[in-house]
């Protein structure tokens, strides 16, 4: 951690709960959506979809007036499909048609584009097209599609499996055999769908002046969706701009390039006119924001006091039709071999993860990743450990966790966490929850015949990781240096411009700060710029939490670089040397004398007569760049602690309490942090309880309104505590660490391991996120059925 | 998700409205348009036209009798939320509208919007089966009144006719020292119940019923009830009638709701 200095010091820097400044343009209703833009001349698209989860495409029978406004595969001549590889061997190649083509592969896929003047005419239009289709036997679950023998949803491909990853680390069978506690379970996590506030939505524009393409569109990657876009035209990627505007969430369901966008493209190309497209609610629950689908069979080997001896799991995850572009098919599989020893000390370990191809939508990264589905795993297998075992599952954690003597630590699977103790979240996470009263009041008993559990789960989350880790994953992109402008403008008001994008991450508040804390200049005085391709450095974009990390270094040595251009003008100022000045509170302070930015930069631009002749050359604008000292990752974690009601007869859940104990490095700003962990946990409370995007036999989407694809509001969330342990990451520029997916990590697990604690008296444990009320009254249901049934035999018997 | 295209009327008068809707059988009525709204919007219900009697005024009316209240059918819950209507039970129907879905959807939702739905899982047909409410209808040929448990045939179906508006619910009044007993089991607050029971005990009346809602098809409605009261069990063999036993589970859910319902009578609160 550097030594800094002002803007901490007038509470405005880092490490300031400074309000967010966006919400005086967010909150008043202000904002700029997609949604709320319109261009003259514009065309609103509707898409006619796939009915189908798996057909062959007969014939496409489109009226003849509707000739220049209906638009297939076959129309759009030179159109690239979505190509999005991956290096790893064995890795299966498919391409995404951006309008099906030959196939449809899954319900919702798009067949035909649909342009009118608004969109209800579009819709109208949709329905005078007919499209005749044989239908194949489709493949709605990942194990069968795994098989021999299963409907091939790629025909060139000799199974449904984009990739096999494994990993073997000092496991020995025949020595594990003799384990004294061994623990076999099956975990299921749901398919589910990512709901943003805002869904997805694009305008693309030819502007004819500029000869230029640009496309406004809800993502968090403006400079990833123009490469892609620019590939799949087959344009020069200088004819496009992408500008993400005020963007309302994306969690992972807008840091791709969507067949969408690019017929859009393709079409205000072709037609000379802007093309419109908003998702509907609808469209982004069948159509694509699908995510998490994951199974497990694992078995824990552990001694007697609940040390962990040896792992072992065999994972699927339903990858959906295609590979998603930049992130692939197989970042979620891939991530599970090497993620799911979570924050343990674990001495022999094996996994193999298949990342099947389905009849769904492809699966896209989704806040917390595959995280969240090891995190459940491991989590209800440590618990299950625990019960096997006879000891309280807060022991066997504190048994396992990596412990701070042992930091840095390389994992099993070569993780290299920075710095943290462990341990003493969970400390923390136990006196803030009450274990001891909670469990005095498990014994008493509740008048209302509800049972009472307590849950642990304790998770670290690697954020920021860069070009070390990515590269090899060989996907089309590799996050490497990150940049930032800075541009101090004639008035001495500052201008960062970053290629990250924030909706939601109060990044023009945070950048900011990160400004202040460096020059010392008020943020009120500092512009984040951010979102658009034409006025930001290159950036992968917002994704994998590292925007704190990585812009945050970006905007600091940015505004170090600028400091010193300003104090080179202020020293000439000042008639000082340029080593007797400093920067103090947006000023240059020298011996005898200080002079501030706003007249620096009016020499500077307004009255550069009064600057010597052989002044640098080198203004008051320029584009720094930052990369970590070790880019591996920042390594957070936290411990979440969760109290629950369950009523047996009608399987109702009620959180009584939920407390996390996170680190995150040192806090750029507390009180965003704290926002980041509300609603992550909100949506982990979502996965939990809730989610569940479901399908039948054919593969159709059951769940394709809110109705019945349960969301978690106000109602549902509890009054989550926070407390922050504040260990500085040793590779940052302020020592802070990624923190953006944390809190959708861990509910589903300490959740899951609260309920299973409630049930535990009754023989009943849940291995299936959701836990929705009807999977706790059928596993009471069953668990009482077998027990009748065992004691009728022991009854028989004696 | 845009509506397929229809006409819209917005008729001053119930004869009118009346008139429309018997002028033309694909037209359907719309006030607060909660159910509606969304099924025009996927596309599922394609009226020719909307008949708007949302600010007809007499179904805007509340008529406050001896015997009862006669509300007009376009009340909105969060009317009766909040009081501004007069109520001839001990509170018993804010309680109720509070527990609505959403305030957003009590803000336009109405109590004759909810009725016609006829959704089992909905709040107003089955509080109101239990309380022994009235629907009146008017049609071409005239109107007439129903109870409510016989308005109701099944899931998402009634006994209106072709070119009929329900105009008005009538709720009788309760004794001061009458009890109401309401539960209901969502997935989380808003959202439709997966089983339901309202309970009313007016002792100084003499009325015991008992309605079990969120059923596959009719309510289960139980006018002579004290004896279920005590003995709840005595309701199985109807819920093993209604379907409700497919899952051994959700048996128990419905078993388990019934009894709290029956328990809330005591305890004259409204479970969350």
């Amino acid at each position: 951690m550097q030594e800094s200095s002002h803007g901490a010091r007038e509470g405005r820097g880092v490490g300031a709960s400074v309000r967010r400044k966006e919400d005086a343009r967010l909150l008043a209703g202000r904002g700029r959506f997609v949604g709320d833009m319109r261009f003259p001349g514009q065309l609103e698209a509707a898409f006619l979809r796939a009915p189908l989860a798996h057909a062959r495409i007969r014939a496409i029978h489109i009226p003849a007036h509707l000739k220049g406004r209906a638009f297939t595969h076959a129309d759009m001549v030179g159109v690239k499909d979505i190509l999005a590889k991956t290096g790893l061997p064995g890795f299966r190649v498919s391409t995404q048609p951006s309008l099906a083509s030959g196939k449809v592969r899954f319900a919702g896929e798009p067949v035909v584009m649909v342009l009118a003047e608004t969109r209800a005419e579009a819709e109208d239009l949709c329905e005078e097209i007919r499209v005749d289709y044989e239908e194949l036997p489709a493949n709605h679950d990942m194990l069968r599609a795994a098989q021999p023998g299963a409907a091939l949803v790629h025909d060139e491909w000799p199974d449904n499996v984009f990739l096999v990853s494994q990993t073997d680390k000092f496991f020995d069978a025949e020595k594990l055999a003799s384990a004294p506690v061994k623990v076999t379970r099956e975990v299921r996590t749901s398919r589910q769908c990512m709901s943003p506030l805002e869904g997805k939505g694009c305008i693309a524009v030819f502007e004819r002046y500029l000869e230029q393409l640009t496309l406004w569109t809800a993502t968090q990657m403006p400079h990833i969706v123009r490469s892609g876009l620019a590939e799949c035209l087959g344009l020069d990627t200088r004819k496009i701009r992408v500008v993400a505007p005020d963007v309302g969430g994306g969690f992972g369901w807008k840091g791709l390039l969507q067949p969408e966008e690019v017929c859009c493209a393709w079409a205000a190309l072709k037609l000379d006119r802007p093309v419109k497209w908003l998702e509907d609610r609808r469209e982004h629950l069948i159509a694509a924001a699908n995510c998490r689908e994951h199974h497990y069979v694992m078995t824990a080997y552990a001694d007697t006091d609940g040390t962990l001896l040896g792992f072992e799991a065999v994972a699927h995850v339903d990858a959906g039709a295609y590979s998603v572009y930049p992130f692939s098919a197989c970042l979620e599989g891939a991530q599970v071999v090497s993620n799911l020893p979570g924050p343990y000390n674990l001495p022999a370990y094996r996994c193999r993860t298949y990342s099947v191809c389905s009849n769904k939508p492809p699966i896209v990264p989704y806040r917390g990743v595959a995280r969240t589905g090891v995190c459940t795993a491991m989590e209800l297998m440590i618990d299950a450990v625990a019960r096997e075992a006879g000891l309280d599952p807060y022991d066997v954690r504190m048994r396992n966790l990596v412990r701070p003597d042992q930091m840095p630590f390389t994992s099993i699977t070569g993780k290299d966490f920075d710095m943290g103790d462990y341990p003493e979240s969970l400390r923390r996470a136990r006196e803030m929850i009450g274990h001891d009263a909670v469990r005095a009041r498990q014994l008493a008993g509740e008048k209302d015949g509800r049972k009472i559990g307590l849950g642990y789960a304790t998770y670290c989350e690697q954020g920021a990781h860069g070009t070390s880790v990515y590269h090899g994953w060989g996907i089309p992109m590799v996050p490497g240096i990150e940049s930032c402008g800075a541009r101090l403008t004639p008035d001495g008001t500052l201008e960062v411009r970053i290629g990250a994008q924030s909706h939601g991450q109060s990044m023009e508040t945070t950048m900011a700060q990160v400004a202040c804390e460096v020059l010392g200049i008020d943020p009120e005085q500092v512009n984040v710029v951010h979102g658009d391709t034409a006025l930001t450095p290159y950036s992968t974009g917002t994704w994998g939490s590292r925007s704190a990390v990585m812009s945050g270094g970006a905007v600091a040595s940015a505004c170090e670089r600028l400091g010193e251009r300003i104090k080179r003008i202020g020293a000439h100022l000042l008639q000082a040397p340029e080593d007797a000045v400093a920067i103090r509170d947006a000023q240059v302070v020298g011996p005898h004398g200080s002079v501030s930015f706003a007249e620096v930069a009016k020499t500077w631009y307004l009255a550069p007569q009064n600057l010597p002749a052989d002044i640098h050359p080198d203004g008051l604008d320029l584009v720094a760049g930052y990369k970590p000292t070790v880019d591996t990752g920042t390594f957070s974690y936290a411990s979440h602690a969760a109290v629950v009601a369950v009523e047996p007869e009608t399987g109702e859940v009620e959180i009584l309490d939920y407390v996390i104990v996170e680190d995150g490095g040192v806090l750029l700003n507390p009180m965003v942090v704290d926002g980041q962990i509300y609603g992550g946990t909100a949506q982990g409370i979502g996965t939990a309880l809730y989610e569940e995007m479901t399908y039948d036999e054919h593969g159709q989407p059951l769940a394709s309104t809110l109705a019945d694809y349960l969301l978690p509001g106000a109602g549902e969330m509890p009054n989550v505590r926070i407390d922050h342990i504040q260990t500085p990451s040793p590779n940052t520029r302020f020592g802070q660490k990624g923190i953006g997916e944390g809190g959708a990590i861990a509910p589903p697990a300490a959740l899951g391991n609260a309920i299973n604690d409630a049930l535990k008296g009754m023989g009943v444990e849940l291995s299936m996120s959701p836990m929705t009320p009807r999977r706790v009254r059928q596993a009471v249901t069953q668990a009482q059925v077998t027990q009748a049934k065992a004691t009728q035999a022991g009854e028989a018997v004696s | 998700m845009k509506a397929a295209r229809f006409d819209y009327l917005r008729p001053a008068t119930v004869a009118a409205a009346v008139a429309a809707l018997d002028e033309d059988h694909g037209a359907k009525p719309v006030a607060g348009g909660q159910s509606l709204g969304p099924m025009l919007n996927l596309r599922l219900a394609r009226p020719s036209c909307l008949v708007d009697v949302a600010k007809i005024p007499e179904l805007r009316r509340v008529e406050e009798r001896a015997d009862g209240v006669l509300y007009g059918a376009a009340i909105t819950h969060a009317e009766f939320e909040d009081s501004a209507v007069p109520d001839p039970t001990p509170g018993f129907l804010a309680r109720v509208a509070h527990g609505i879905a959403y305030r957003a959807v009590r803000n336009r939702g109405t109590v004759g919007g909810s009725l016609v739905h006829a959704d089992p899982a909905a709040d107003w047909p089955t509080t109101l089966t239990a309380l022994g409410a009235r629907v009146v209808l008017v049609g071409p040929d005239g109107s007439r009144e129903l109870a409510l448990e016989d308005f109701l045939l099944g899931a998402f179906s009634t006994a209106l006719m072709e070119g009929e508006l329900v105009t008005g619910v009538f709720v009788p009044r309760a004794s001061t020292s009458a009890r109401f007993g309401y539960r209901k089991s969502c997935r989380k607050v808003g959202e439709f119940a997966e089983a339901m029971c309202a309970v009313l005990a007016d002792d100084a009346r003499g009325i015991h019923r008992l309605v079990v809602g969120a059923t596959e098809g009719r309510h289960i409605v139980v006018t002579e009830a004290k004896a279920v009261l005590v003995d709840p069990s005595l309701l199985d063999v109807r819920l093993v009638a209604a379907g409700l036993d497919a899952e051994p589970a959700t048996l128990r859910l419905h078993r388990k709701v019934i009894r709290q319902a029956i328990e809330a009578l005591e305890s004259e609160s409204l479970p969350a």
